[in-house]
């Protein structure tokens, strides 16, 4: 009937689809709640074994990210093409580097006979795999999530460049941003629960 | 219609307050998690992650600018993960 | 109404002709007849292997069937029962018809990704057969696939949770796509106190799709993940708990309930008024009952598991807490007695099935007490009682609500009226029938004879014998009903804009409706179950 986008209903919509995305990972949290709950010192172990730094640099990582995102967004509303184009460049980079890091903390820990079913979790104590079990789940989800967002920021900045994301019509863009902000939501999380517990 | 609401265009002076804040509450995170408080250390955790999480959704996310539908929806939620949380614990926390 | 072209003849997108005008369509209406399509031909799938697991328990011993068979076949009826029938049934076929339409509007807000819903719900479909033929054949779990036998299970489990997986996205999207509508792209002048029953009832359940669906998908992500890593996530011996499974399972399943029978209670909320010639009672009640039972109905999700072995708080709170998923519930109820009361009551098919799926319900929701009550719960869980009292509800209240809804909008969906009378004479027999069938499962039950089991002691014998002749009752039933509906495309007796008198938008256009649905800007009025003008139109003309 009207012709007009419509960009607070395509908003709602995607808002909508972040909540289920939130609940999808509620799940998961439900488990470790229950799992803090029964084994806290095993989950405070287990923590220290991974890599604070890593952990810290790589939510810096995606902090930046995420400001650069909501940033390339303002600049695409002000009619600034080429500042949002680097912007988003610089934001795609972030997260190669979020899972370029992602991928080393992984390796070592594999390589330290930590993954799940291996014999060393096994072996030990019940605690210490459960902790490790949800690590590679969580983390693992939130790196696909890296890499969906990731590719949504990749078709926006095609349209951007090609001209189908302007000042006027920048949903795509919005809603991409809205997905790596999620991810970003979802990481601020995870950093102190798993490499923070004490 | 109507619908073509005014948009709000954040300045990059105030996204990058808010990156700035976010910064700040990383680095106090990660430095109080190395005070040994016990029990206390996950709830600190936690709040300090609660307020990033608000920032990046208030500004970042331009929750702060948008409609009832979707502030009232998002609270709706949250409250919904709570309770799948809180009301699992009427059975953890009990046996 | 000089001939307007109904949405059959012009497709949306325009200049799509053939197949592809179906397969392509962007519009809300084709949609729903696909779905129609798709769920009937599951539907009939499932009583038929719900029939197959009731002749085998009709006698003592084996009578068709193997044991591991008889177990395949329950996990398979309930899977496709529950994914393919009860959840998608009628929002996915009445919610996409009408839910525009009551909105005074041309189309859902996502036309595409209604197109991908769909989609996905045939591709859902698909992964379940083909999980039926590769591999070590259909699993046998149940349809609640619980841990540890669904991770230690050498059947195809992992097929059939992915399919399960695919169909809650796409009942999810749906949902999605309902709420925006709700929101987006009602008509600028009907207020929040206006929108008719059914579009209430459906914008409730949506909330639960969105909201309620991840903790399947994740909890069956984590099913998948288990099977290929063994993290031990769920397996004591490696710190796991097995209960976090049922919780998780739970956290979905019970508000998906809600999801399968709120839209049945939307429709029975129709249909009542409309032949009762009388305002609905009760009308905000309503409304807020539905999104009571919403909400409620997520707190409570742990009286699935009394006899589980989870803390006695646990077991203490969630009953308490069931029994206010009552009040609302009742609410509706009276609701539509009361309707009834001093109305003008003119006796049709679809009035007919309601006032069945309103006994029907009741029994069900009361069954449901029992069971919600911890202490009676112990003594009836996991018996031949659960398998007749969700039976009485998603059946006798949902599969009622179907069957009314089929009727209620048969001549607007296709243009067509049906034969009365063995419309009448096929909803008597399946209601009969249904008591015939469920019935003796609830004394059954209360003498101790456990769900999910291919036998039985000697004493069970008359009552499952009882059970099985009611079977073969409701089937002969709803094939009445069937044949009679499909008769009326041979017969051609044009139906027209308004056969029953209806107030709601859906009635003042043409049957079937046109592609844009309204050939003018839709008129709503101050409330939309005004029934004075109808019955001042049937006063003038006699009818």
């Amino acid at each position: 009937m009207s012709s007009q986008v419509d960009r607070a209903g395509i908003k709602l919509g995607m808002w909508l689809f972040l909540y289920s995305e939130i609940i999808l990972f509620g799940g998961l949290f439900v488990l470790y709640a229950a799992y803090l709950h029964r084994y806290p010192e095993f989950f405070a172990e287990g923590g220290k074994e991974l890599n604070r730094v890593i952990g810290a640099v790589n939510t810096i990582v995606l902090l930046i990210s995420s400001f650069t995102v909501a940033a390339s967004i303002t600049a695409i509303q002000r009619n600034a093409k080429k500042q949002a184009v680097g912007l988003l460049l610089f934001s795609l980079f972030c997260g190669v580097v979020f899972l370029v890091n992602k991928y080393f903390e992984w390796g070592a820990k594999i390589h330290h006979d930590i993954y799940p079913n291996s014999e060393t979790l096994v072996a030990g104590e019940p605690g210490v795999n459960i902790f490790f079990g949800l690590y590679y789940v969580i983390t693992g989800l939130h790196g696909l999530h890296v890499i969906i967002g990731m590719a949504l920021l990749s078709v926006s900045l095609i349209f951007v460049l090609n001209g189908k994301v302007t000042a006027s019509r920048f949903s795509m863009l919005d809603n991409s941003g809205l997905y790596w902000h999620l991810v970003d939501l979802i990481w601020i999380f995870v950093f102190p629960l798993f490499y923070l517990v004490l | 219609m109507e619908n073509q609401d005014k948009q709000h265009v954040l300045s990059f002076t105030q996204l990058g307050m808010v990156l700035a804040i976010l910064l700040v509450l990383t680095g106090v995170t990660v430095g109080v998690s190395y005070i040994d408080m016990g029990f206390f250390n996950i709830p600190i955790a936690l709040a300090i992650a609660c307020t990033k999480v608000t920032f990046v959704l208030l500004f970042f996310m331009h929750l702060k600018y948008e409609g009832r539908v979707i502030n009232i929806s998002f609270i709706s939620t949250v409250l919904v993960l709570v309770i799948l949380i809180g009301f699992t614990f009427w059975d953890v926390a009990y046996r | 109404m000089t001939a307007t072209q109904s949405f059959y003849h012009n497709s949306s997108p325009p200049g799509r002709t053939g197949i592809m005008s179906w397969l392509l369509t962007h519009d809300h209406k084709r949609l729903g007849i696909m779905y129609f399509g798709a769920v009937c031909f599951w539907f009939v799938l499932a009583m038929f292997l719900g029939l197959l697991l009731r002749t085998e328990l009709m006698t003592q011993g084996r009578t068709i069937m193997g044991a591991e068979a008889y177990n395949a076949t329950f996990t398979l009826h309930g899977v496709i029962m529950i994914f393919l029938f009860v959840i998608p049934g009628i929002p996915a076929i009445f919610g996409n018809f009408f839910l525009p339409i009551q909105l005074g509007t041309d189309d859902v807000f996502f036309p595409r990704l209604n197109l991908f819903s769909w989609y996905l719900f045939m591709f859902g479909g698909l992964f379940a057969i083909i999980s039926l033929f590769v591999g070590d054949g259909f699993p046998d779990t149940g349809w609640t696939f619980y841990v540890p036998f669904s991770v230690q299970n050498s059947a195809n489990v992992g097929l059939t949770v992915t399919a399960a997986f695919i169909l809650g996205m796409s009942s999810m999207l749906t949902g999605l796509n309902f709420v925006t509508t709700f929101h987006r792209m009602r008509d600028k002048s009907m207020g929040l106190m206006q929108i008719p029953l059914f579009t209430w009832s459906l914008y409730a359940t949506a909330w639960v799709q969105i909201l309620a669906t991840p903790v399947i998908s994740i909890t069956f992500i984590l099913i998948l993940l288990e099977r290929f890593f063994s993290i031990g996530l769920f397996d004591p011996d490696k710190g796991g708990d097995p209960l976090l499974y049922q919780h998780l399972f739970w956290m979905y399943s019970h508000p998906a309930v809600y999801v399968m029978i709120l839209p049945g209670m939307g429709v029975i909320s129709e249909i009542i008024p409309v032949f009762s010639r009388k305002s609905i009672f009760g009308y905000k009640a309503i409304v807020w009952s539905s999104m009571a039972i919403a909400i409620a109905g997520s707190l409570v999700w742990a009286h699935h598991m009394f006899t589980s072995g989870m803390s006695d708080v646990s077991v203490f709170v969630f009953s308490l807490l069931t029994y206010l998923v009552a009040i609302p519930s009742a609410v509706k109820v009276f609701s539509w007695v009361s309707t009834l009361y001093k109305g003008s009551i003119e006796m049709t098919p679809p009035l007919l099935l309601s006032l069945i799926f309103i006994y029907l319900f009741s029994i069900g929701g009361l069954t449901g007490l029992v069971l919600g009550a911890a202490g009676t719960n112990i003594h009836v869980h996991d018996t031949q009682f659960v398998v007749a009292h969700f039976h009485f509800v998603m059946f006798g209240g949902t599969g009622f609500a179907f069957f009314a809804a089929m009727h209620f909008w048969w001549p607007k969906m296709f243009g067509v009226m049906y034969r009365f009378k063995p419309a009448y004479i096929g909803a008597v027999l399946t209601g009969v029938g249904f008591v015939f069938h469920y019935v003796p499962m609830l004394i059954l039950g209360m003498q101790g004879m456990p769900r999910r089991y291919y036998d039985y002691l000697p004493q069970y014998e008359t009552g499952n014998f009882l059970a099985g002749f009611g079977g073969y009752l409701l089937i002969i039933g709803m094939v009445t009903m069937f044949v009679n509906l499909l008769l009326s495309f041979k017969q051609r007796i044009p139906a027209p804009v308004d056969p029953w008198g209806g107030t709601t938008l859906e009635w003042t256009v043409p049957s079937p409706p046109p592609v844009h649905n309204f050939m003018n800007k839709p008129h709503v009025e101050d409330y939309p179950y005004d029934f004075t003008k109808v019955t001042e139109r049937f006063q003038k003309t006699g009818k």
